[in-house]
């Protein structure tokens, strides 16, 4: 498996190859989407990338799914949203969101790291409609993309004692993934940069576990 | 991290386009900044609120956008420049007044920024405000990225005192919405000698002579387009003779300079990036259309950039044959949002070339794992929301009543009660208090045949923002109908903004609050007051309302937003399901607590058959306990 970018920690000169890097970051409301696509774009404007993202939110208070489109360019601004199969990583804050933007924007070479823990829709919490398996989930990503990862960050999170901190867990898991030249110092920066003494323990905790997270492999 | 106020020049934040349009503000001295919330514009106003303390602004939530307009006119009347935001359908409530105003002018700097919405992402409609200034005659500058949001803000000041007239700046979602890197340049102090000049003709068109101000308006169009000849928001980039131009706005451009970049066209594809496009800068854009034979327009909704291209071809580039493309060809759809892969369509059709979006086969795997796997996720009312209680007792007592009331309703959270989280009982739904205003007409029906009883809904801030003139009119009319205020403490669907019933303003300062009922009272109408936590009560409440007929009625539904409650209360139930109490599929109730309440907090457990409380989703509002038949569904109160 290439890595689309190949850098060593520390090392200011790397770049990622892919230009621009694609990344969608698919998830349901108050999963904290939004935040987490803000402070890996500032984390790449501060390592002097140019970073656009387009966020979709429109009903996300109410149980909708909610997107962010992460455009990451050495030298240019880009629109707000990302051409159809055109994305590079979907970063999955939930499994079956991760697979709606998979099948929406994905193509072979996608790469995808996903939270296995499921938020059902309305209709699977009516018993109208059946949420699929998580082995069918995976079977399916599986053969959407070029290559996938699976982390329990809910569980991570809740053994942190929040699950709000999931986003967080993946975020970490990503950057530990070195598929994108997201540097683990300019996160950290990130999130001592927003939150107060407590709160902000809690996240680099859990940005460390999604850090270290052993894939298996 | 919020950048908005940080006083460090020549830094980069990656800013959201609202946030930048805030601080072009602050950077062009901006005094006053008043609008009314409005998805995707609230953002403006609600980072200028944060700062305002701080950079001593003043930032008000204004009733409605005609006021708020209104209140920045007023500002810049008195030498301060303002600023004003709204959403496209916002702007139509503003229009009586900026007709007026764009006649007379102003003194210092007033910019409007409309958010339009293309795709209607969260409107009602996709308007294309754009028409708007070409009305009344006003310049119109459109950014197309977050640091065009930013610079050409604080341009519009500037060009707004030039011409002694309000500048519009129009985004749309994908830039408001969008973040991208933004340099930040000074803040500006805000000039602190404000008054009146009395001395001064007096600013209306009343005594004659709206003609002569109209004239005027157009000579400052003239003075505009001149001044736009040179702005470095236009420009062209491509080869001398391209075979195609493309002459492109706001999101367009990067869409557009996207597609020949995937489609490897530089070297016969052209851009025309324009982001001054009324007036239009005739001069420059001659220059360049006279370059191609072949000009595609790519523009977010209406035909607005073409068409005004197209007249100015006709009149000043007469006797060669040009063919446009766009919206009039079927190229650029002209309705809905556009995006990339839709200027890669049109440049493969109009230059005959071939391009593979994807591969066929993982499209076609793709779209099967899509429809065989993943399922909607519908629009529901949250956790413990006020509204949910509410449409379950109308939908009761409607039953019950057996006249077949009719809902009528407007904007707001509450909006969502069409659909099955509202148990579909909302029947008409269009603009800002509009619910009010079409029972007033189904209200005067009965010499007509009409015998069903007449019902509408409406927010607390909505009330104040239109509704007030409808309930005077049904007075008046003696309408026959009820009015439902849902009063959830808050302009909800927005980000909980406070309104005049609200006792804090929008910098958190203690305001006086008007009171609903008071209000409603004083105007003479019966009121009563019930909690939508108590579906029994609110049943029967509605009931003995709905059979009393022949006037307008009011009844206020009082409870805060469970997320604006959450964020400082506790639950005030600890919710459970007696396992055993709970019949599962062999109770005859079909489900009736998940497949008819509808509440995100109930889960139906396929496994055991059973219901169960979703305790990470569950806020403990306690209303499902009256709906199970079996009495399955506990509740313990939460000390």
């Amino acid at each position: 498996m290439p890595p689309v970018c190949d850098y060593e920690e520390g090392d200011s000169m790397s770049l990622p190859q892919k230009e621009p890097l694609n990344l969608i970051i698919a998830g349901v409301g108050g999963q904290g989407n939004v935040l987490i696509s803000r402070l890996i774009g500032q984390a790449m404007v501060d390592d002097g990338y140019k970073v656009t993202i387009g966020e979709t939110y429109g009903a996300s208070q109410r149980g909708g799914s909610v997107t962010s489109h992460v455009r990451i360019s050495k030298d240019h601004q880009y629109g707000a949203l990302i051409p159809e199969g055109q994305a590079d990583i979907i970063l999955g804050l939930e499994p079956m969101e991760t697979l709606r933007h998979l099948a929406l924007r994905g193509s072979p070479s996608t790469y995808v790291i996903t939270n296995t823990r499921p938020i059902y829709p309305m209709c699977v919490a009516t018993g109208e409609a059946e949420y699929p398996t998580l082995d069918h989930i995976q079977q399916n990503i599986d053969e959407l993309s070029r290559k996938a990862w699976y982390v329990d960050a809910s569980e991570i999170a809740l053994n942190l004692g929040v699950v709000l901190l999931t986003n967080i867990v993946m975020v970490g898991a990503l950057a530990g993934l070195k598929i994108m030249a997201l540097k683990p110092d300019r996160f950290e920066h990130q999130l001592k940069a927003i939150f107060q003494k407590g709160k902000l323990d809690l996240n680099l905790r859990a940005f460390k576990m999604g850090l270290g997270h052993d894939f298996g492999q | 991290m919020s950048g908005i106020a940080v006083n460090a020049p020549q830094t980069i934040q990656l800013l959201m386009g609202n946030e930048a349009i805030a601080r072009g503000a602050l950077e062009a001295g901006v005094g006053v900044a008043a609008a009314y919330p409005g998805t995707p514009s609230t953002d403006i106003i609600d980072s200028l609120a944060d700062v305002a303390k701080d950079l001593n602004l003043y930032v008000e939530w204004s009733v409605n956008e005609k006021v708020a307009l209104e209140v920045a006119a007023g500002a810049s009347l008195g030498g301060v420049r303002a600023l004003t935001a709204m959403k496209q359908l916002g702007l139509n409530v503003a229009l009586d007044f900026l007709a007026n105003v764009s006649l007379t002018g102003i003194k210092s700097g007033l910019v409007l920024v409309v958010c339009d919405d293309p795709g209607a992402l969260s409107s009602t409609n996709e308007q294309d405000s754009r028409n708007i200034a070409k009305m009344f005659d006003l310049p119109l500058l459109e950014p197309a990225t977050a640091q065009e949001a930013k610079d050409m803000t604080k341009w519009a000041f500037e060009l707004s005192e030039q011409i002694s007239n309000v500048c519009l700046v129009r985004s749309v979602t994908r830039i408001s919405h969008a973040r991208g890197n933004v340099v930040l340049g000074e803040l500006r102090e805000v000039s602190a000698r404000a008054s009146f000049d009395t001395t001064q003709k007096p600013y209306t068109t009343i005594m004659g002579g709206a003609p002569q101000y109209h004239r005027v308006l157009h000579e400052n169009l003239t003075k505009i387009a001149q001044i736009f000849e040179s702005s470095p928001f236009n420009g062209y980039a491509g080869p001398e003779r391209p075979e195609l131009l493309i002459i492109t706005c706001g999101t367009g451009w990067l869409y557009s300079w996207e597609a020949i970049k995937m489609l490897s066209l530089q070297d016969s594809v052209g851009i025309l990036k324009l982001g001054t496009t009324w007036p239009l800068p005739g001069e420059l854009v001659k220059r360049h259309m006279m370059k191609a034979e072949k000009i595609l327009v790519v523009e977010e909704v209406d035909a607005f950039l073409e068409n005004n291209l197209k007249v100015l071809a006709v009149d000043s580039l007469p006797g060669r044959d040009r063919i446009f493309y766009g919206k009039h060809s079927g190229h650029i759809n002209p309705f809905g949002e556009i995006n990339t892969d839709i200027v890669i369509r049109a440049l493969t059709n109009i230059l005959n070339t071939k391009y593979i979006i994807r591969d066929e086969a993982y499209r076609q795997k793709a779209t099967e794992i899509l429809n065989r796997y993943v399922v909607f996720r519908e629009t529901q009312f949250c956790p413990g929301c006020p509204h949910r209680g509410l449409f379950w007792a109308l939908k009761d007592s409607l039953r019950l009543d057996g006249q077949e009331g009719v809902l009528t309703g407007d904007i707001g959270c509450y909006g969502s009660g069409v659909g099955s989280t509202g148990f579909k009982q909302l029947k008409t739904m269009h603009s800002m208090g509009s619910g009010i205003g079409v029972a007033n007409g189904l209200g005067k029906l009965e010499q007509f045949g009409f015998k069903q009883p007449v019902l509408a809904t409406c927010g607390d801030s909505t009330f104040f923002h239109a509704a007030i003139p409808a309930l005077i009119n049904g007075i008046h009319s003696k309408a026959n109908f009820i009015l439902l205020l849902l009063d959830n403490s808050g302009t909800a669907m927005t980000g909980f903004q406070p309104h005049p019933g609200i006792p804090m303003n929008a910098v958190g300062d203690p305001a006086p609050a008007v009171d609903i009922g008071d209000l409603c009272r004083g105007l003479g109408v019966p009121v009563e007051i019930v909690d939508p936590y108590d579906i029994e009560d609110t049943t029967q409440k509605l009931l003995n309302v709905l059979r009393h007929s022949g006037r307008p009625r009011v009844i206020i539904s009082q409870r805060e937003c469970s997320l604006m409650r959450a964020r400082s209360e506790k639950p005030l139930y600890q919710m459970d399901v007696v396992a055993h109490q709970c019949q599962g599929e062999t109770c005859g109730c079909n489900r009736f607590c998940t497949r008819v309440f509808r509440c995100p907090g109930l889960m139906w457990n396929t496994n055991t058959k059973k219901v169960e409380i979703d305790q990470a989703i569950c806020v403990g509002c306690g209303v499902c306990v009256d709906i199970c038949p079996q009495s399955a569904i506990t509740r313990k109160e939460i000390r």
